[in-house]
């Protein structure tokens, strides 16, 4: 029986301030982030303790420099809010990591609460700001320069599982599952050919199949071996492969799909060998051919197009289940990627309501057609660009939203909800419910702990190595039973 | 449950498109769905005229509409556009 896929994504955003040349991106991160208020407003440290981005999944430790930042700064970069997110500056991006969840339904609302929470501190932020500028962000993965910023995924996964066996069933899965989870961008990047459109964000960034790196050389499989949970139970896979979606539909089938092939991994269903003589080179073929017929070539000699791959890993899928139950949302998944697969192998086209890169593309070529514009256009570009603008007065994702042309998942209210409520179904729910029942009692922060300074006692820390503990039903008679911060260690230590 | 026999080929006529529209309600594609075009059927070729002048009325109002909410200076901001390398 697979792990539970207690799953969550962390996006990286751009930023810039437009009227100002000379903005410097990471103050203009701090502001951002600090320019987000919730009550109650505490001054929490991120708990760097529990991290250690060094260790790689192959069984090894790497050399290198641990990020570990003084108080007052780590207060400043870092926010845990009280939907048990973590908000905060990496690098020079803000990030938004969401809670955990138990499934791609609830991760779309959290990913979607991650938009509005952005946008929201956004607009508090461009009050601090002169007048005459404005901050504004957007949900992309590069400038179009050769500089990208990334979306991660995580999932869940049993410890006992072979590293092996996940990378040769992912190398194929991932080098293709663009066709239905691209972003789209116009042009090529990091020396890689010339092309007008292409499906993908990211394919021109990853260099290699497998890796600890995720800024220089990047991997199709990265192997940071960060569990953030019982090290020897649990793996947890860092994806780093994925574009930052806008369309629910379109993050609903990328995490839904993956969790369900990864399901499939640990429960030995893999049954076809469906590698490809060159990954690498596969990712930026598939990404350059919007007609999604390219073929590409396997190790067994055969040549299928990314589409037909993809309907390799859906038969797999189909016939591990045909005897086992499916929840609902993991069956609606499937139907809606079968529904996607027949659509991509007819004409790509027929998403334009469902598939970031097919409605960008879609939205596009009317406007080239209308204003007499080709792919080198400068408005054809700023058209690029402003599908990822995240207000919602501007954005163009949102205006297609507005107009019905793009299919939903999931509702604004609860999309709204999930912006000061955490998931009831992970400890994600403990977190948030201490941020938001004890605040600045709440000395630190990380995805497996959080520790409380009481009263001048020493700091206390409670550990969260199950993420599937701390739910609503665990926990909420013993916060209940704890008016205060010092009540509730009492508790947990009686 | 055998599926997409026919991956990468056009749609089967009498084919049963196993999933078509999930449970929110795909819309139907216009110009799409294969069968019902038999040659002579006027009404449905009206309908289909129609349903395509709606479609160039559509577009037409969204291009509009990104004519209004685009940024001026394109081709300045997105020179101007440039991030770090994240992750």
């Amino acid at each position: 029986m697979s792990t539970p896929k207690v799953m969550g994504s962390e996006i990286e955003y751009g930023i810039t301030v437009r009227g100002d040349p000379d903005f410097d991106p990471i103050s203009g991160c701090v502001l951002l982030v600090n320019a987000y208020h919730e009550d109650p407003t505490g001054e929490i440290l991120w708990d760097y303790d529990q991290e250690n981005p060094l260790a790689d999944a192959r069984g090894f430790q790497v050399d290198g420099e641990k990020y570990t930042p003084n108080q007052q700064e780590n207060i400043a970069r870092n926010k845990t809010l009280v939907n048990g997110a973590r908000y905060y500056v990496d690098h020079a991006h803000p990030e938004y990591s969401c809670p955990e969840v138990t499934n791609a339904r609830d991760l779309v609302i959290h990913e979607k609460a991650g938009e509005r929470i952005l946008e929201a501190s956004r607009r508090e932020a461009n009050a601090l700001l002169p007048e005459g500028t404005e901050m504004l962000i957007y949900k992309n993965n590069s400038d179009r320069k050769g500089n990208s910023y990334g979306c991660h995924e995580n999932y869940l996964m049993d410890r006992r599982t072979p590293f092996k066996n996940i990378v040769e069933a992912l190398l194929p899965f991932f080098a293709t599952r663009q066709v239905y989870c691209g972003a789209g961008k116009i042009g090529a990047e990091n020396r890689s050919a010339a092309v007008d459109y292409q499906i993908s964000q990211r394919a021109d960034f990853f260099e290699t199949e497998v890796a600890l790196d995720t800024m220089v050389k990047r991997p199709i499989i990265n192997t940071r071996d960060e569990p953030h949970a019982d090290r020897d139970k649990y793996r947890r896979l860092h994806v780093i492969v994925g574009d930052a979606n806008l369309s629910e539909y379109t993050i609903y089938l990328r995490n839904g799909v993956t969790a369900l092939i990864l399901s499939l991994v640990e429960d030995g269903g893999i049954r076809k060998n469906l590698s490809l003589r060159d990954p690498v080179k596969c990712i930026q073929e598939v990404s350059r051919d919007p007609s999604c017929r390219r073929e590409l070539s396997l190790d067994d000699g055969r040549q299928l197009n990314a589409v037909q791959l993809q309907v390799e890993y859906l038969e797999m899928v189909l016939a591990h289940y045909s005897s086992r139950s499916l929840d609902p949302i993991d069956k609606d998944v499937l139907t809606r990627w079968q529904h996607v697969l027949e659509c991509l192998a007819r004409d790509p086209m027929e998403l334009s309501q469902q598939i970031d890169w097919v409605m960008k593309k879609a939205m596009m070529e009317s406007f080239m057609e209308r204003r007499d514009l080709d792919w080198s256009s400068p408005q054809v570009e700023m058209l690029d660009l402003q599908y990822h603008d995240i207000r919602p007065s501007r954005g163009l994702y949102y205006l297609l939203e507005r107009q019905g042309r793009a299919e939903r998942i999931v509702t604004d209210e609860e999309i709204a909800t999930a912006v000061h409520t955490p998931p009831a179904d992970t400890r994600a729910y403990f977190r948030g419910s201490c941020i938001e029942k004890y605040g600045s009692a709440v000395f630190g922060v990380n995805w497996d702990s959080i520790s409380f300074g009481v009263d001048g006692q020493p700091i206390k820390r409670i550990l969260m190595a199950e993420p599937l503990k701390g739910t609503k039903r665990h926990v909420d008679e013993l916060l209940g039973n704890s008016p205060t911060a010092g009540d509730l260690v009492k508790n947990l230590q009686a | 449950m055998k599926i997409l026999k026919h991956i990468g080929e056009p749609s089967q006529p009498g084919a049963v498109p196993i999933y078509r529209g999930a449970e929110s309600g795909t819309k139907q594609q216009p110009g799409k769905g294969g069968g019902g075009t038999e040659a002579g059927d006027a009404a449905s070729s009206k309908t289909m005229t129609k349903k395509g002048d709606k479609l160039k009325e559509d577009m037409d109002a969204l291009v509009d509409e990104i004519d209004d909410v685009l940024e001026e200076n394109a081709e300045e901001f997105v020179k101007n556009y440039v991030q770090r390398g994240g992750e």
